[in-house]
């Protein structure tokens, strides 16, 4: 039998949804469905005068008209919770439907339920709110001035935590000492995530069995059953069923557990019906957790030889109007613990400020801290290049940690427990020509209005956030643990329940493989079922890069478990001893007797008959694993991104992207290069044209698809991909993670690549997006 | 997104099309729809009565004739910019439909619709400015054309009257020894114009002999740039960045992307890169 791990076998995944058969949440119908609109503040901060439903309620077809009054007569919990828990968090309520206060654009104030979409909307217009509009802050800086409107009563100063790692003292004397130092004040700008599918629900209340199911965008349905029923509906958690059908993206957006998921939950228990909300563009953009938004000034000291003695970063990142559910999270532990990089760095101090802004909250997106954590260092690095006289390459290289300092302990916490930084940098430097394209930038230095530049980031990545103990000393309300049920049938075809829940990764065709590699079977025999709170015991979900090395592991845990079981079955009827019996290409072999052997088939289904079996079995071939891995792990990797830039009108055009990743096994490489292209995509739409604004009221100006700009394909550059292998030491699989990859990367590569291009123009900085206007500005000032 | 409740009228004739539009106060015409749905969808459009006059082919079709080529108002993009006369007679205009949206826009958008609606970031209006086209409109009470130039108006804001359906664009063809082009600064959202420059050039024995800029995006309206101090030069780059240089803006506008100045940069730029274009095809 051929090995399936590593060979790109097509998705299983794609028929269906390429033909439009796929079934969203929005594709849903139901008996009686009624449909909801939820009405949101157009206003940043206000305060609730009143607010008058009687006009709505009168339209004809309108079943209901819900505000903050009817969630308190409903004596459930009604608040949004967050699940991650920093020392001395400022955790303000946030409610499911705002009573006396709104604090961001789009904060839900009433719901409208009638019998069809148009007439919920019609009715939502007619909801007449009072409002006392207040001042408000947007900025994360502006909102820890002295006198900036305040956010919540609790948090003076709009400071929901001060958070730090690393040590301060040897990280002052490092630049007391240093040869060279280079510094930076820089802005993360805040993303919207713009999964393709938006968030929609659809819940269905039964009285007649006190039971709800609801069927809904999620990641991650256990977590989101948790939270909805111990938070804000005051459920028993075993009469919900969450159900998550195809997904259309997430990014992290579909992670969190919002309001208007619970207010649809509270409509359908209210009204004895099915109930369903699909939230518009506008809804998504105001109400989808936000990624990024950090105010950052950091330093790097090196000594005389280019290499780093200290590091020192200090942030404001803004949480928005409320604490999202891992909001605290993003910037501390998936921030601060990244920022020695790929480097040996001695000396490190990260502090952090959690920031309360009247915005729409901000939460884990692609990459989640890492993101901005690499591009705190990777730009740092390029600064160092030019102050040493090194050059970007080698300053990078001088300061990787050596292949054989591995497992090797950082100054923020994390440690490595494998990489090898030099070859992947090689590989990309040989990918993209590297002399020919520093020559090709000299003969352009002084003739002609467009530049050319290349940029680098050597970047480190930390996925499958683990164990549970550490993570949970942490903070988190969660463990971080992957569960998979494996069942054999009689007729060795196999079903896998796993608690990862896809959303558009390939989750079907990849964890098929990974039981048909270690089964010796063909992965057409393997189904894959998930994202279903009733057909699956409790799971974690999908964020974090997570799937492959936790769930995934999970899964060839059970499959090892139904191999050993597998033994000892066939070693009964093959009357030898289960420690002589090996497991190979679908059978089960006596040792050393190749004709005695019985195939899984034969084996599986004498396990369910159970007529000649080893009396102290128990009959059926399945195995369950909660798999807690022990470490994170640590895909890493260096990116190269050559721009030219149009200095006459600012404007930037990429022409070479490489990347050279090593995110350890791989499993089906046409899906990580997949997986890869989305986050570069990413990576680099942030880097060039994202950005959500709001202006000095906080109102969302870029909240369209007409302003706010996502790479679209004819942005993009065909990318050119390596990989180098490190497999992961710790798991079963030896993979890592590679959903992020490329968002994490790609940022400071542009953006170094663009400030590489202007250096004759004594540019060293420009923050994200690098608009046109702004390079424009940069280079005539 | 859900607009409000309008009814739905499907005109046969153009004809109809005027009677039902004196019959419903406030009623809109539409033609493709890509303007008109999404305002509506928004709600910041909210007409009780929708006319579809999309089937009306007695409004599509491209023509040429003495000298002068015509475009039907429901004439999409797609065929403006595959079209055979337009190429060989009006190059620029075919040039400017081809940078329109995406294939499903040009698919459904119109020319009409297109410069009734009159987006200051739209690729058409700058070209039809350029070309000295001329806009035709038939009311109850008859038919009338304006010049293009005075044809808009302001933000969103035209000469066509409640009572009357743009028809069709009658522009001058180029002739022989006549080069035009036309470049656009595309927003990376929405894909419309942040700036589009419209440019032609006549070269006659190695001298210029006529030259004209139109540029979009910078204003509400088309601005047109003085180039007449290229006639008579050799057309130099020298020169036709002199020229272009004159592009002024009393009132610029500006968003988030890009302020009013930097507009005003850029079109200089894309002007002169236009214009430069058009000397290299003439
Ligand atoms: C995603 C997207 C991208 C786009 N990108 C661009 C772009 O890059 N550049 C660009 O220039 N445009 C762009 N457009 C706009 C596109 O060109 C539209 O098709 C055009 O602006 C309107 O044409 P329409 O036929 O769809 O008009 P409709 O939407 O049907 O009508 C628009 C307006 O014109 C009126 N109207 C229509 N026809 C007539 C008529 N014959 N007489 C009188 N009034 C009439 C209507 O009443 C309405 O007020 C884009 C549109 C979309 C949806």
């Amino acid at each position: 039998m051929a090995r399936v791990l590593g060979t790109s076998i097509k998705r299983r995944e794609d028929p269906a949804l390429i033909t439009g058969r796929g079934k969203y949440t929005d594709d849903l119908k139901a008996e009686g469905l009624a449909h909801a609109v939820i009405v949101r503040s157009p206003y940043a901060h206000a305060r609730i005068r009143g607010i008058d439903t009687s006009a709505a309620a009168a339209l004809p077809g309108v079943l209901a008209v819900l505000t903050a009054r009817d969630v308190a007569a409903a004596g459930i919990p009604g608040v949004v919770p967050v699940g991650w828990l920093l020392p001395d968090l400022v955790t303000p309520a946030h409610p499911m439907i705002a009573a006396d206060t709104v604090r961001h654009v789009g904060d839900a104030v009433a719901v409208v339920v009638a019998e069809d979409r148009y007439l919920a909307r019609d009715a939502a217009d007619r909801v007449a709110v009072d409002y006392e509009p207040l001042d408000a802050v947007a900025d994360v800086v502006a909102a820890l001035e002295d006198g900036a409107p305040s956010v919540h009563e609790e948090a003076p100063g709009n400071v929901a935590f001060d958070w730090e790692i690393g040590e301060r003292e040897p990280v002052d004397a490092a630049f007391a000492s240093a040869a060279h130092t280079v510094e930076l004040d820089l802005r993360n700008n805040r993303l919207i995530p713009h999964a393709i599918e938006p968030r929609a629900v659809l819940a269905s209340y039964d009285s007649s069995t006190g039971e709800m199911t609801i069927h809904m965008t999620s990641q991650n349905p256990h977590v989101h059953r948790l939270l909805m029923t111990l938070a804000s509906l005051g459920m028993p958690e075993h009469k919900v069923r969450i159900v998550a059908p195809e997904v259309g993206g997430g990014f992290g957006s579909k992670i969190h557990h919002y309001a208007d998921e619970a207010i649809v939950g509270l409509c359908s228990m209210k009204l004895d019906r099915p109930v369903k909300w699909t939230a518009t563009r506008t809804e998504t953009n105001l109400t989808d957790a936000h990624g990024r938004d950090h105010s950052t000034r950091c330093a790097l000291a090196l000594d005389a030889d280019g290499r780093i003695t200290g590091l020192r970063v200090d942030t404001a990142a803004a949480m928005g109007a409320y604490l999202s559910t891992f909001a605290p999270a993003v910037p501390t532990y998936l921030y601060g613990t990244l920022m020695s990089g790929q480097y040996d760095i001695p000396a490190i101090h990260c502090h952090v400020t959690g920031v309360f802004t009247h915005t729409t909250p901000v939460d884990a997106y692609r990459g989640a801290g890492r993101p901005e954590a690499t591009y705190v260092v990777e730009r740092l690095m390029h600064l160092a290049g030019e102050a040493t006289g090194l050059g970007p390459v080698e300053v990078r290289r001088r300061n990787f940690v050596s292949p054989d300092a591995f497992p090797y302990q950082t100054q923020v916490a994390l440690a490595y427990d494998s990489g090898n930084y030099g070859p992947a940098m090689d590989r990309a430097l040989e990918m993209i020509g590297y002399e020919d394209l520093r020559s090709q930038q000299a003969s352009r230095r002084d003739n002609g209005a467009k530049q050319i530049g290349i940029g680098f980031s050597s970047y480190i990545e930390a996925c499958g956030l683990a164990p549970s103990a550490v993570v949970g000393s942490l903070g988190a309300q969660a463990g971080q643990w992957e569960s998979a049920d494996v069942r054999v049938h009689p007729t060795a075809s196999v079903t896998v329940y796993t608690g990862s829940s896809s959303h558009g990764q390939g989750h079907e065709t990849t964890f098929s493989q990974i039981v048909a590699d270690r089964l010796g079977i063909d992965p057409e025999a393997v189904e894959v079922i998930h994202g279903d709170t009733d057909l699956v015991q409790f799971g974690m979900g999908t964020y974090g890069s997570r799937s492959a090395a936790v769930g995934g592991s999970a899964i060839a845990r059970s499959v090892d478990k139904i191999i050993e079981k597998g033994k000892k079955i066939a070693a009964h009827l093959l009357e030898a001893s289960a420690e002589d019996l090996e497991y190979e290409d679908g059978s089960f072999r006596v040792a050393g007797s190749p004709d005695r052997s019985l195939g899984l088939g034969d084996v599986a289904l004498q396990a369910y008959l159970a007529h000649n079996y080893p009396d102290d079995l128990e009959p059926g071939l399945s195995a369950t694993s909660f798999y807690d891995p022990a470490n994170f792990t640590y895909p890493f990797g260096t990116h190269v991104c050559v721009v030219e830039v149009d200095t006459e009108t600012g404007s930037i055009e990429l022409l070479r992207y490489a990347a050279v990743d090593d995110v350890g096994n791989v499993i089906n490489p046409m899906i990580v290069d997949g997986q890869l292209h989305g986050g570069l995509a990413q990576g680099i739409g942030q880097a060039l044209w994202e950005n959500a604004v709001y202006d000095e009221s906080g109102q969302l100006v870029s909240g369209s698809l007409m302003d706010y700009a996502v790479p679209k394909i004819h942005n993009l550059i065909p990318f050119e991909l390596d990989r180098t292998t490190t497999p992961c030491p710790h798991n079963p699989l030896g993979v890592k993670g590679v959903g992020e990859a490329g968002a994490i990367a790609s940022p400071a590569a542009v953006v170094n690549a663009v400030v590489d291009a202007l250096a004759p123009f004594g540019i060293s900085h420009i923050d994200m997006p690098l608009t046109p206007e702004k390079v424009w500005r940069a280079v005539n000032s | 997104m859900y607009p409000a409740q309008f009814d739905y009228r499907r005109a046969g004739s153009v004809d109809e099309a005027l009677s039902l539009l004196q019959e419903n106060e406030d009623a809109k015409l539409m033609a493709g729809g890509h303007s008109l749905i999404p305002m509506m969808k928004l709600r910041l459009a909210q007409p009780p009565v929708v006319i579809d006059i999309g089937r009306l082919n007695e409004l599509k079709g491209i023509s040429e004739a003495g000298g002068s080529v015509r475009v039907g108002s429901l004439t999409t993009h797609a065929d403006i910019a595959a079209s055979d006369v337009l190429a060989a007679h009006c190059p620029v205009l075919a040039e400017a439909a081809g940078h329109i949206g995406d294939a499903q826009v040009r698919n459904r958008g119109t020319i009409g619709g297109n410069i009734a609606h009159a987006d200051p970031g739209s690729d058409i209006p700058p070209v039809l400015v350029l070309l000295g086209a001329s806009v035709h409109l038939q009311s109850p009470s008859g038919t009338r054309s304006v010049a293009a130039g005075d044809f808009f108006q302001d933000l969103l804001m035209t000469d066509v009257g409640e009572d009357e359906i743009l028809t069709h664009v009658d522009a001058p063809a180029l002739g022989a020894g006549t080069g035009s082009a036309y470049l656009k600064f595309e927003h990376p959202a929405s894909g419309y114009a942040v700036v589009g420059a419209a440019a032609s050039v006549t070269v006659q024995g190695g001298r210029c002999t006529g030259a004209g800029l139109v540029v979009g995006g910078v204003s509400a309206t088309p601005t047109a740039v003085d180039v007449s101090s290229l006639v008579g030069t050799d057309l130099s780059d020298d020169a036709i960045a002199a020229a272009a240089s004159g592009l002024d803006a009393e009132d610029p506008i500006g968003d988030i992307f890009a302020s009013g100045d930097y507009r005003v940069h850029v079109g200089k730029v894309y002007g002169k890169r236009a214009l430069a274009a058009a000397r290299d095809r003439a």
